[in-house]
């Protein structure tokens, strides 16, 4: 973990509420796809957790979705601009386990940390399946990004206006060797239901310092209770304790 | 001796600074960051008799220069603590350390005293009869002069090692409380806890908390504090802790002024880190500032 200061480059919306911004500085702590950033926003008390999209040497990608005062105030960011970060926290994914044919499960603004994890993957001669799930058609992002990338790319709509009508659960292919992904809850627990195979799963919380301290975040497992910030965002399936 | 050092129930601080319990975990996470032996001392996470996991998420709300936390005493056990966490500490950190100790019945505090009292690096025993994330227990202690006490007397007979009862500002008479845990034996008062509050979402409209309410911290209750240690340190003789939105030098001796003889700091660890290591570093320049040589020498020193 390292507070530091980052410079934005650029910022630009996505959709219609999803921006994506790039910041330049001192990415040295983040060494897993699936990290978080926790950024301080002038105004706000506690910093607000963003996944990180892609990082390369002092190079950081991050998309956000605006839903409160936080993400707004990111949202009006332009280049030049300074933010504060707290780098390289969570666990992130390990890529260990992948296999031949893993299969990435993005829904909504959980798409973003699976593009780095995808990255990192087609570099080690990986070829991953990508489903990205959304609700409509002009909610969609990063579908072209995906491909460019190498990756089979299936899209689902909840209404059917792009891709596969349904969710991410109606695109599963027959053939994969493992599963990543990241998403609302009721998507992990459909994707956690479906797949055949292991798994990492990436969860959201509202965190308090995302560091570890505070106990905010935490939830119970099969192994014991685990800090989302700090033993997350990424658990692993065997370790999954839902609770209704 | 240093300038900055101070005398806590018989036991010598390098300095004032003390993190607060459950913003500073069990103190080796921080060690990642920096080198903890620079603090005076610091409270570890509320202990509890049994393991508890606390209460349901959301247990975190912002709010403005401030937050709601409702954790809920969430701890392994006084157990898994002197197990587990203790000799993890023990490698990092080699200056006595502030037990936090909760409680659902008196009994229950002085089994985790007793328990606590045999450890080496224990220095004092921060008894926390307030926090407000729990139901039947906690705060239920700390609101009544009577039941405060008879915990300080309950924890005094199994320990030697000096007693430091945490009170919450969520009452009508605070220096009642105070006197009262006084006359039953408690060798220093910490104040003030967290403040009851609530937020609700405007969309969902439903409280922001899964608990509902929780305890409000930051430097938005600084002054509440400021104003809670000044009448409790004019009341009782022995020495007070304060704490309450913590955030600065600054803030440290406007405490010790209003009559703490030590400080902790909670919110400002969760937004940053190196926040306790940041006003340490700062305290010697900002006595300069103030003209004062021995920081001592301020404590109570209100005009």
């Amino acid at each position: 973990m390292k507070d530091v200061m980052l410079t934005v480059e650029g910022n630009k919306a996505l959709t219609k509420d999803v921006y994506k911004m790039t910041l330049y500085g001192d990415c040295s702590d983040i060494t897993a796809p699936g990290q978080f950033i926790n950024i301080k926003i002038d105004g706000l008390y506690l910093r607000r957790p963003i996944s990180v999209c892609d990082m390369n040497w002092n190079e950081l990608t991050i998309i956000y979705k605006v839903v409160g005062k936080g993400t707004e105030a990111l949202s009006k960011m332009v280049k030049g601009m300074e933010i504060q970060a707290l780098t390289g926290l969570g666990n992130g994914y390990d890529m260990a386990d992948a296999g031949d044919k893993p299969l990435l499960i993005g829904g909504g603004v959980g798409v973003p940390p699976l593009y780095n994890l995808a990255r990192l993957l087609i570099e080690k001669k990986v070829k991953p399946t990508v489903i990205l799930g959304f609700n409509k058609k002009d909610e969609i992002f990063y579908k072209k990004e995906f491909e460019k990338l190498g990756c089979e790319v299936r899209v689902t709509t909840v209404d059917g206006s792009e891709g596969t009508k349904g969710f991410v659960t109606d695109a599963f292919p027959e053939d994969y060797t493992y599963t990543y992904c990241c998403g609302p809850e009721p998507m992990l627990k459909a994707v956690y239901k479906t797949a055949k195979t292991s798994g990492q799963y990436s969860f959201e919380e509202r965190m308090g310092c995302g560091f570890g301290a505070c106990m905010g975040c935490s939830c119970k497992t099969i192994t014991g209770y685990k800090r989302i910030c700090k033993d997350g965002p990424v658990l692993r399936k065997e370790e999954i304790l839902w609770e209704d | 001796m240093g300038r900055l050092s101070v005398n806590l129930c018989g036991i010598e601080l390098d300095n004032p600074v003390i993190p607060a319990s459950g913003t500073f975990g069990y103190g080796y996470e921080f060690a990642d960051y920096y080198d903890i032996n620079c603090l005076g001392t610091f409270s570890f996470k509320g202990t509890t008799k049994e393991p508890h996991f606390g209460n349901p998420t959301p247990r975190i709300a912002e709010c403005t220069n401030g937050l709601i936390n409702s954790i809920g005493l969430q701890n392994p056990g006084v157990d898994k603590v002197i197990s587990e966490e203790l000799p993890k500490l023990k490698k990092c950190f080699k200056k006595p350390v502030m037990a936090n100790v909760s409680g659902f019945a008196v009994e229950d505090f002085a089994f985790t005293c007793e328990k606590l009292d045999k450890e080496e690096q224990v220095g004092w025993l921060e008894v926390n009869v307030s926090c407000p994330n729990v139901h039947g227990g906690g705060m239920a202690f700390g609101t009544n002069a009577e039941t405060a006490a008879s915990v300080v007397s309950a924890v005094k007979k199994v320990t030697k090692k000096p007693v430091i009862i945490k009170l919450s500002p969520n009452v009508t008479d605070i220096v009642t409380i105070a006197k009262a845990c006084e006359a039953a034996g408690a060798d220093g008062i910490s104040l003030i806890n967290t403040l009851l509050g609530m937020r609700i979402n405007l969309k969902t409209r439903k409280p922001v908390v899964a608990n509902k309410m929780g305890g409000f911290s930051g430097p938005a209750i600084f002054p509440v504090a400021v104003r809670m240690v000044y009448q409790v340190a004019n009341a009782v003789k022995v020495p007070v802790v304060g704490m309450g939105g913590v955030s600065s030098a600054e803030d440290v001796i406007e405490m010790m002024l209003s009559g703490a003889t030590a400080v902790e700091v909670g919110a400002a660890n969760l937004v940053d880190p190196l926040a306790s290591k940041k006003i340490i570093e700062d305290l010697p320049k900002t006595l300069d500032k103030y003209g004062i040589d021995n920081i001592k020498d301020i404590i109570g020193g209100v005009n």
